[in-house]
């Protein structure tokens, strides 16, 4: 956590309301997102017990499992949450699904893996859809991992990246607590709401976790009543208590779905961030990548990666998060504080400007422009001998040539190179004028190549030799624990 | 002192003369000061002088340039080839050696009979060039990822680095490898040996750099099971503190502490603090000066008759950047930009008479698991070839006991040990002996 956030951290907790610690929106939103909410049975390991999704706020979706624990009840959710999620993919030219927290997102994973590799046909056959939902959520969870993608959102995580609460990063997780903070009720300060969003009965927990109180006095006689209606079998009594329990589902539902909602509004009224459209595209490109190789007979993800694909997967994590911690730097000038108060970035005002300043010593003349400006900020030894790149101007490198101090401040003069035109004359506007605010990061967004990987069939010695060819076994949906 | 001399050239010759027999290669497992570099060395020099052509991969230029040096210094007749990057200018020190050749192509050093680069270099070079020998230089530092990009270039390895320090990380989460035996985030000797679990891991018994008050400390807390001793004896190492303090405030009891018994523990008042801690920043750049205006004179084997310790035999050791850049902008503020201030990270494989190292727990909230990591405990209390200063605030046993380690256990990840808990613990209660509580 770097000090900018502790302090608004800080400030939130005296304040009692969240402090805005971005100046714009770092992650798209879809025009018409697919907010889904799972809920899971305790006690038994990823087992959907209801799900309440849509992409309309006005009409929510309710599925339920009256038994969790019925492996073929299991995959009748799976077939009607496939029909769903599918349509909506189908229909939607940008797609995007939304969940509540992190928890949301690794029982999205886990039921793609659950789903992605079962038969359609032979012993143990599910409705078809469920593998294709299973390939499709396994895509959304993956791309949630991948740091410059929107594709999958978690609530919690995209309101706290742009607001401060004044409570702990554990607490952080819940919803309506965090919404709380953002955005108390009338009359109620940020702290109080989030205070009463503790109450169960009140603000329902995001999922996918249930309330314990729930599941003993409200869902556990609901769920007895109706297997012992499914036994007795007598039909009406059985339609009544399986309403009851829908009924008990929604009450837990609705309340997170309204949220979900709401904290959709307060992101779209925060500007979208410059780079945001382009990594937008990205993503699409990755669906559209996706649905190509489905369409095309591809095999299901791999349940693992191997030795070259996990090597060259990290790789580009890592290429594309410094990528995009750049962009969001060059987006958002809170960002880039956080930037200067660790002495990488600098920024203050232009008092003297040669901007056509030509450097004839070479064997050519080349336009090489210098700026002088006032800075409050602590310009490190580091950042005076590194290459900077300013936000206003990405394609110029500067360098510093000169620092004096003078009190608390210091006078830098940086030369400029590149992004001026071809002449010797610099295109207007391409150099900061006297007046102007800029601001110099020890950062790039260059474009870096990934790296050169043996081929997997070429895997060395030192990393287990060349692996057998991937090819979905029939019990490929077998884990190694089940 | 001969008798541990004696130790160490038996191990060091048993290493080598087992390279011959090794079907694919043989670990070396080094505590900090070993004698790593100068194994590296000989093995490099004795296959190429059995006529085996060998590669050296070192982990960052400096280490590279070094060991060029090193090797060229030992055997001026070698043929000598130092790989590097398109921008790379020849360290000065490489002047002087006849049979060096820098080249940017592997293919233009065909002739050499050792060629030394870092894993980042290594891992452009294409084509089927490829070598009978490997030598892998700081193995624990260098990411299984990165191995695999240069694997293919060599048919045997000797594989040679220090376990106790920190793990290869990432910016990005990686949990979804753990587990798996090829995990791109382990440390190449830990990919190697899962699957060749076959190959022989030796270890160096003693250390040049520790002196006798800090090797058994260490020993016991990062090393349990493979254990160390020091090269010297109590008395071969002194530092001595020419001028007298004026008062005696708590940096300079501090500073005499150290200058002693090898160790200090500064103690601040216990508070919550945000990680540039300014108290804490002050107190390290204070120290620092204070060994330097007090005028510190280190006697070791090296330097029988007494040496000064300058501005850069002195280090300033962070877990963070950002403490880093505070404790160096104190430091410049008093004209000191000679102290070297880094990371943990940033400060592997290097040595100073005098360490200050700021503790990764102090003031926190928290023990997450960075700041739990064995392995940056032990990078930042190994460095010192005389003493050892910690700046701390008070209360870091009781964040340990409210904060037992909850990582999740992942099927099929092998357990290292000792955990960084662990290690916190018994560092600290060592540590505990020495303590100076500052105001």
């Amino acid at each position: 956590m770097s000090t900018l956030i502790s302090l608004a951290r800080a400030v939130a907790v005296e304040r009692e309301l969240a402090q805005p610690i971005r100046t714009v929106r770092h992650v798209h939103l879809a025009d018409r997102p697919l907010v889904f909410i799972p809920l899971a049975m305790a006690g038994e390991a990823n087992a959907p017990l209801a799900a309440m999704l849509g992409d309309d706020p006005a009409s929510a979706r309710l599925l339920t499992v009256a038994e969790p624990r019925d492996r073929d009840q299991r995959f009748a959710f799976a077939a009607e949450l496939a029909g769903i999620v599918l349509g909506y993919i189908e229909n939607s030219h940008a797609p995007q699904l939304i969940v509540p927290n992190p928890a949301g997102v690794t029982f999205t994973r886990l039921l793609g893996r659950s789903t992605r590799f079962r038969r359609t046909s032979g012993e143990w056959a599910v409705p078809a859809g469920v593998p294709l939902l299973g390939r499709w959520l396994t895509f959304f969870s993956e791309r949630y991992e991948h740091p410059a993608s929107s594709l999958m959102v978690a609530m919690t995580g995209a309101l706290t990246e742009h607001w401060a609460t004044g409570q702990s990063p554990v607490e952080d997780l819940s919803l309506g607590a965090v919404l709380g903070w953002v955005d108390p009720p009338s009359g109620m300060s940020g702290a109080q709401a989030a205070a009463a969003a503790e109450d169960p009965v009140v603000c329902p927990p995001a999922g996918p976790a249930t309330d314990p109180t729930f599941d003993n006095e409200v869902l556990e006689p609901r769920m007895l009543a109706i297997r012992t209606a499914g036994l007795t079998g007598d039909g009406r009594a059985y339609d009544r208590a399986r309403q009851a329990f829908d009924e008990a589902l929604a009450t837990q539902l609705t309340p997170v779905w309204a949220m979900m909602w709401r904290a959709v509004d307060l992101l779209r009224r925060v500007p979208e961030a410059g780079h945001v459209r382009q990594r937008w595209t990205d993503d699409l490109d990755a669906v559209a990548w996706h649905a190509g190789h489905i369409g095309e007979g591809g095999p299901p993800q791999a349940r693992r990666d191997g030795a070259v694909a996990a090597a060259r997967r990290l790789a580009n994590m890592e290429r594309i998060q410094e990528m995009v911690a750049v962009q969001r730097a060059f987006d958002d000038p809170l960002v880039m504080a956080e930037y200067r108060m660790t002495g990488a970035a600098f920024a203050g005002e232009v008092v003297h400007a040669e901007p056509d300043r030509v450097d004839g010593s070479g064997r050519r003349r080349v336009l090489r422009p210098r700026v002088t400006l006032v800075t409050s900020d602590d310009v490190s030894e580091q950042i005076s001998a590194s290459e900077l790149t300013s936000p206003a101007r990405p394609s110029q490198k500067a360098r510093v040539v000169s620092l004096t101090a003078a009190g608390d401040q210091c006078r830098v003069t940086v030369e400029l190179k590149g992004g001026m035109g071809r002449s010797l004359t610099p295109v207007p506007g391409s150099v900061p004028a006297v007046g102007e605010r800029v601001c110099y990061a020890m950062v790039s967004d260059s474009y870096q190549n990934p790296p050169a990987l043996p081929a997997p069939e070429d895997t060395p010695w030192t990393h287990g030799g060349p692996p057998p060819q991937y090819t979905p076994a029939d019990d490929e949906a077998r884990e190694d624990w089940s | 002192m001969t008798s541990t001399a004696e130790l160490a050239e038996d191990a060091t010759r048993q290493i080598l003369t087992s390279l011959g027999a090794a079907e694919r290669g043989v670990v070396v497992d080094s505590p900090p000061g070993a004698g790593k570099s100068t194994l590296v060395v000989r093995a490099a020099a004795g296959l190429a002088e059995s006529g085996e052509p060998v590669m050296v991969i070192a982990q960052t230029n400096e280490q590279v340039d070094d060991l060029t040096d090193r090797l060229a210094s030992a055997h001026p007749d070698l043929a000598v080839g130092r790989l590097a990057a398109g921008g790379y200018l020849p360290a000065p020190r490489l002047a002087g050696h006849e049979k060096v050749t820098v080249a940017t192509k592997a293919a233009d050093l065909e002739q050499c009979a050792v060629v030394l680069g870092t894993a980042h270099k290594w891992a452009t070079v294409s084509g089927d060039l490829r070598w009978p020998w490997a030598i892998v230089d700081e193995a624990y530092q260098m990411r299984s990822d990165l191995l695999l990009r240069v694997a293919e270039r060599f048919d045997r390895a000797l594989f040679v680095g220090d376990p106790g320090q920190l793990d290869p990380f990432s910016t990005v989460d990686t949990d979804r490898w753990a587990g798996l035996t090829w995990d791109p985030m382990q440390s190449a000797v830990a990919v190697l040996l899962r699957h060749n679990p076959d190959i022989a891991v030796r270890t160096l018994p003693v250390s040049w750099r520790l002196p006798a008050s800090a090797a058994p400390a260490v020993s016991e807390a990062f090393y349990p099971f493979t254990g160390f001793t020091a090269a010297t004896g109590a008395g071969d190492r002194r530092l001595e503190l020419l001028a007298r303090p004026l008062g005696r405030n708590g940096l300079d009891q501090a500073v005499d502490m150290a200058a002693g018994a090898g160790w200090a523990l500064c103690e601040l008042p216990a508070r919550h603090t945000v990680r540039t801690d300014r108290e804490a920043v002050l107190a390290c750049a204070a120290l620092a000066e204070r060994f330097l205006q007090r005028g510190a004179m280190s006697y070791s084997e090296q330097a029988v008759a007494g040496v000064p310790v300058t501005a850069s035999r002195i280090a300033v050791g962070t877990a963070h950047r950002d403490q880093a850049q505070a404790v160096r902008q104190v430091l410049a503020g008093s004209g000191l930009r000679e102290v070297v201030v880094d990371t943990a990270n940033r400060l592997q494989g290097r040595e100073f008479d005098i360490m200050v190292m700021l503790h990764p727990l102090s003031g926190r909230r928290d023990a997450t698991a960075f700041h739990l990591e064995a392995g940056r405990l032990c990078v930042l209390a190994s460095r010192h070839r005389h003493a050892c200063v910690v700046v701390a605030r008070a209360g870091i046993p009781e964040l340990l006991d409210a904060h037992p380690s909850t990582e999740p256990v992942y099927l099929n990840q092998p357990v290292r040990f000792p955990d960084g808990w662990e290690a916190n613990q018994s560092f600290l209660a060592h540590l505990s002996q020495f303590t100076v509580r500052l105001p």
